[in-house]
């Protein structure tokens, strides 16, 4: 067993089916919007505020949020583990990473439910 | 007469300060030898040539080595399958430490293959007879104990390349799902936990490079998926 600290989930298992759905939630996401744009031609800001003022689509974006967060953490991750061989370079990258994620996350919460 | 030229890798660490690539011309006298001959045709040219050989009929996997770009047994690898353009480049095993020309340093995949612990561990009693198999269960192993430990799959492998201290490699993970599959082994579990990490097996994307140059037609990408499914089976 190689013990991790800065992985996401601790457990290659864990980010690995984490990774999975993760990316079904965001082809899903992506399939959702693409349509929505397709089916609504000449879209005004007042039909797309209307969409994100629904709790649905609300909860729809978040767990794509959260799932875009997870899903980058656990691959740049790997990139890092298999390009960055110097350890400081690489926890340090990895600090990077993990807290721009943080920041993401919450400024898209707080597009969201600020508006 | 028909020569073939050959370009090899060269590296004797007591006298070179790098590597470097030697040309030979070799007659095969039309004949479509196997690479194998064709290092012993260079060897009466050069004797100082190094190389690992042994039973020259792909049963010890000594001479796994690169040709043309691609990994595989020298003595069962004809010319007529990797020579281009009438040229052939002949190089160790990739990631591995060389020794000396074509001799790597097998130590980091010995090392990977004990960490699998290779052999049978049973907790009951030793019975009178053999532990019995039913033919079904014996069919589980087929595809799986073939292996013969050449390097080929292991050194194709950039997931290994990059780490071979923490990814046990494709051929180390074929023998630990031969172990996981087989039915008298009674350690599964602790097989498991010791590859629940995201090294040890899951460090494998998947690109099947063990699978295009293993000499023994084996699949460790499908053992790597089965390790997956009794790992997920395990812990969900």
């Amino acid at each position: 067993m190689v013990t991790n600290i800065t992985n996401f989930g601790r457990s290659g298992l864990s980010d690995w089916l984490v990774q999975r759905v993760s990316a079904i939630i965001l082809a899903l996401y992506t399939l959702f919007i693409v349509a929505y744009l397709l089916l609504n031609p000449g879209l005004d800001y007042a039909t797309w505020s209307g969409l994100f003022a629904q709790t649905w689509m609300r909860i729809f974006s978040l767990l794509a949020f959260v799932s875009i967060a997870a899903h980058a953490w656990i691959g740049l991750w790997t990139v890092t583990t298999d390009y960055l061989k110097p350890t400081g370079l690489r926890v340090g990258i990895q600090t990077f990473i993990i807290l721009a994620i943080f920041v993401f996350l919450v400024w898209g919460i707080q597009i969201l439910w600020g508006a | 007469m028909s020569t073939l030229q050959v370009s090899i890798y060269r590296y004797n660490p007591e006298t070179d300060s790098a590597p470097y690539m030697q040309e030979f011309q070799v007659d095969t006298q039309g004949r479509d030898l196997m690479v194998l001959d064709v290092l012993h045709l260079m060897k009466e040219q050069d004797n100082g040539l190094a190389y690992r050989r042994s039973c020259r009929e792909g049963v010890c996997g000594s001479d796994g080595m690169n040709m043309n770009g691609k990994n595989g047994l020298a003595c069962i690898t004809p010319l007529s399958e990797v020579v281009k353009k009438g040229k052939l480049v002949l190089r160790p095993l990739p990631g591995l430490p060389v020794i000396r020309d074509l001799v790597v340093d097998m130590g980091l995949f010995y090392k990977q293959y004990e960490r699998i612990q290779p052999y049978l561990q049973n907790d009951t009693p030793a019975p009178a007879i053999e532990r019995l198999q039913s033919p079904e269960e014996r069919d589980k192993l087929d595809g799986l104990y073939e292996c013969i430990l050449c390097a080929c799959c292991s050194t194709a492998c950039p997931s290994f390349w990059w780490n071979p201290d923490k990814f046990v490699g494709p051929a180390g993970l074929l023998q630990a799902y031969r172990f996981l599959a087989d039915s008298r082994d009674t350690a599964t579990r602790e097989r498991l936990t010791e590859l629940e990490d995201p090294f040890s097996v899951f460090r494998c994307r998947g690109i099947m490079n063990c699978v295009a140059v293993c000499p023994k037609g084996l699949n460790p990408t499908r053992a790597i998926g089965k390790i997956r499914e009794m790992l997920l089976a395990n812990a969900t």
